[in-house]
């Protein structure tokens, strides 16, 4: 058995890969640095990608071009038995035939140690399942088998843990729950987690970094924050929660601001949260940011006039708003139930308005529908 | 909450309660019928086993445990069923070996013909016995190879590979790449993920078609009869005793394979039903 353990470890590198199947291109011209220690999602819809990048870094498929470097080591080519990265399979892969205990000892004795016990117990508490040792892998609840797909991989201590849609199969609830536990044991064990997802809350939950993935390459990368508060690009502002995006044009600059023109009303926004490579853009406002008021009460910010309530959904927590603007958009905006003042009703003239730091500029030609079509609940990949 | 109670029980037209009857136990009628069918001759042969018979076989004479303390008794019975078991034995053997071999090559990977190797492995499960006899036997003798144990072992390992790599390959289409690829990613090379995981899962497989095998080669009498020459196995024993009567023994040796086969056959559910629970 090749010594794989502790010799290589670092930040990981993928240099302009591509993957090509035939005619398809599941990744295209893809770089990426992963920084040691860290928790990184892959974040993207059915076949962007991310799944078939993640099987590039286990060895369990090559890339037609590129290279792949842990730490200062060209893994490109090496088998995946010869690499210090174990893998979460989406539906765990757990062996049938054995035990919980020695699916768990599986990789710890291939590499030839033989004295087992020990560790598989430590990563047996680390999970809460050490009255499950001597079960096999049916016997156990998905949550439980899910537990035990992470215990296999990181009783290895590899350089890199990879974790291929790991909460896919679990309900609702209990993927809540593991999503805290994974962010838990990740900063315990202190290894770095590559996680590849649709599930683009269950990456804001979890990840330090997202990459959003698109079509074989990578749209944005950022803090969950820098995505969600700033998207680059439609799609991005779009798989990643709701954005209204109103088409617009830059006519100017005041000090550190722009002034855009949005079908006849001004407004402003910074100059650094502009995407745009000329003076057309889409203005971006995420539908929280609004503030919706009546016409003729005092607002802040940048105002929008002449808009018409379409729709009311009452949430609970918030009021969820339909508002025809007088250009013909329907704009969504979302009101916390927190000011005791009654919702308004379907057919209220109201004026919308905004904090100006919450714009954020894309750039004209984009498709304003990118990220909107896909169905991100399918969690059959490629 | 308020429950009344009403005067009187509404009752179920007879009629009704015949059908109804009917309708629960229709299916077990129908399986005892089934069953009976199946099982009258093999009781029959068992029940004869015990006749206290003499010389023919075919009438009740009495009962004895004769034939059971003494199975070799008849002359000939007991060389003639150690021909079947060695037969049976070696063409399980090599069959189980090239058929899984085969099975993994097709179950597995692509090749050039690797569509036309599915199709000729079935040729000879269509192929009638009879033909494929005389033909083995015309080209054992083309060949100068005189009829007898070794071509007999041959005739047996070809036919019965089929019947292996259809149940060993059913075994592999069921297996989840993904577990060999776990194993791969936990440092097992392709030898160790061939011994620790794919191996053991596809071993009940193996084994079936391995059982398979044994029954298919132990009781195979047309193929045989081509090519055994002067060798004599069980079933050509049977064969030509049944002119002058076939000795009770016949009956207790057939009546032993029977039971033998069942235990199998209840161990087998037994180890299932353990995984089962297990799952």
């Amino acid at each position: 058995m090749a010594d794989v353990s502790s010799a290589t470890h670092g930040d990981l590198r993928l240099t302009r890969i591509t993957k090509s199947y035939g005619d398809f291109t599941a990744v295209n011209d893809l770089s990426l640095t992963i920084p040691e220690g860290s928790f990184f999602a892959l974040l993207g819809p059915s076949g962007c990608g991310k799944t078939t990048t993640l099987r590039m870094i286990a060895g369990l498929e090559e890339p037609t071009v590129g290279s792949i470097h842990l730490g200062t080591t060209d893994i490109t080519t090496k088998r995946p038995y010869q690499r210090p990265i174990n893998t979460v399979f989406q539906n765990y892969a757990l062996f049938p035939h054995l035990t919980i205990f020695e699916n768990i000892a599986f990789g710890l004795r291939r590499r030839g140690l033989k004295d087992v016990t020990a560790d598989v117990n430590k990563v047996l508490e680390l999970v809460e399942l050490p009255h499950l040792a001597q079960r096999k892998p049916t016997q156990l609840s998905g949550g439980q088998q899910q537990r035990i797909a992470l215990a296999r991989a990181i009783v290895n201590r590899p350089a890199l843990l990879l974790l291929d849609e790991p909460l896919g199969a679990l309900d609702l609830k209990l993927r809540r729950q593991m999503q805290i536990e994974l962010k838990w044991i990740q900063r315990e064990v202190g290894l770095t987690f590559v996680h590849v997802t649709h599930d683009q809350e269950e990456a804001m939950t979890m990840a330090d970094t997202i990459a959003v993935m698109n079509e074989g390459e990578i749209e944005q990368m950022g803090s969950p924050a820098d995505l969600y508060d700033n998207p680059g690009t439609a799609f991005v502002a779009n798989f990643l929660g709701q954005s209204n995006l109103i088409k617009g044009r830059i006519e100017g600059t005041d000090g550190d601001n722009l002034v855009v023109d949005l079908f006849g009303q001004k407004i402003s926004m910074p100059k650094n949260r502009s995407h745009a490579v000329d003076s057309s853009i889409y203005a971006g406002i995420r539908p929280e940011k609004f503030r919706i008021s009546l016409l003729g009460t005092p607002t802040r910010g940048n105002v929008l006039t002449g808009g018409r309530i379409e729709d009311v959904s009452y949430i609970g927590v918030s009021t969820q708003y339909q508002v025809t603007m007088p250009w013909g958009q329907e704009v969504m905006v979302f009101e916390q139930n927190d000011d005791g003042v009654p919702p308004f009703d379907k057919g209220d003239e109201v004026v919308i308005s905004w904090e100006p730091i919450f714009t954020f500029a894309l750039r004209g030609d984009d498709d304003v529908e990118a990220g909107l079509e896909v169905n991100p609940e399918d969690p059959d990949e490629e | 909450m308020n429950k009344q109670k009403d005067a009187t029980i509404p009752t179920i037209p007879f009629n009704a309660l015949v059908s109804r009857w009917f309708g629960r136990n229709l299916i077990r009628i129908y399986a005892v019928l089934g069953f009976t069918y199946l099982f009258i001759p093999v009781l029959y042969t068992f029940a004869f086993s015990f006749n206290d018979s003499g010389k023919s076989n075919l009438v009740w004479k009495g009962f004895t445990l004769d034939n059971w303390r003494n199975p070799c008794g008849a002359p000939e019975v007991c060389t003639a069923l150690g021909n079947s078991i060695k037969i049976g034995l070696l063409a399980t053997i090599f069959s189980t070996i090239l058929g899984t071999m085969i099975a993994f090559a097709i179950g597995r990977y692509a090749f050039k013909g690797r569509s036309s190797s599915n199709l000729l492995i079935f040729l000879p499960m269509a192929t009638p016995e009879i033909v494929l006899g005389a033909s083995l036997l015309s080209l054992f003798l083309v060949f100068h190879i005189n009829p007898g144990f070794w071509p007999t072992v041959i005739a047996h390992v070809m036919f019965c590979i089929s019947f292996v790599v259809v149940t060993v390959k059913a075994r592999i289409a069921s297996l989840d790449p993904r577990l060999e690829q776990a194993a791969m990613d936990l440092y097992a090379n392709e030898f160790a993920t061939f011994r620790r995981v794919t191996l053991p899962l596809v071993a009940p497989g193996i084994a079936g078609a391995a059982l398979l095998a044994f029954s298919l080669s132990f009781d195979d009498f047309i193929i045989t009869n081509f090519n055994s020459g002067t060798l004599k196995t069980f079933p050509e024993f049977v064969y030509t005793s049944a002119a002058r009567g076939i000795p009770a023994q016949a009956n207790v040796i057939g009546s032993a394979m029977f039971i033998l086969a069942l235990f199998i056959v209840i161990a087998g559910q037994f180890v299932g039903r353990r995984v089962k629970v297990s799952k």
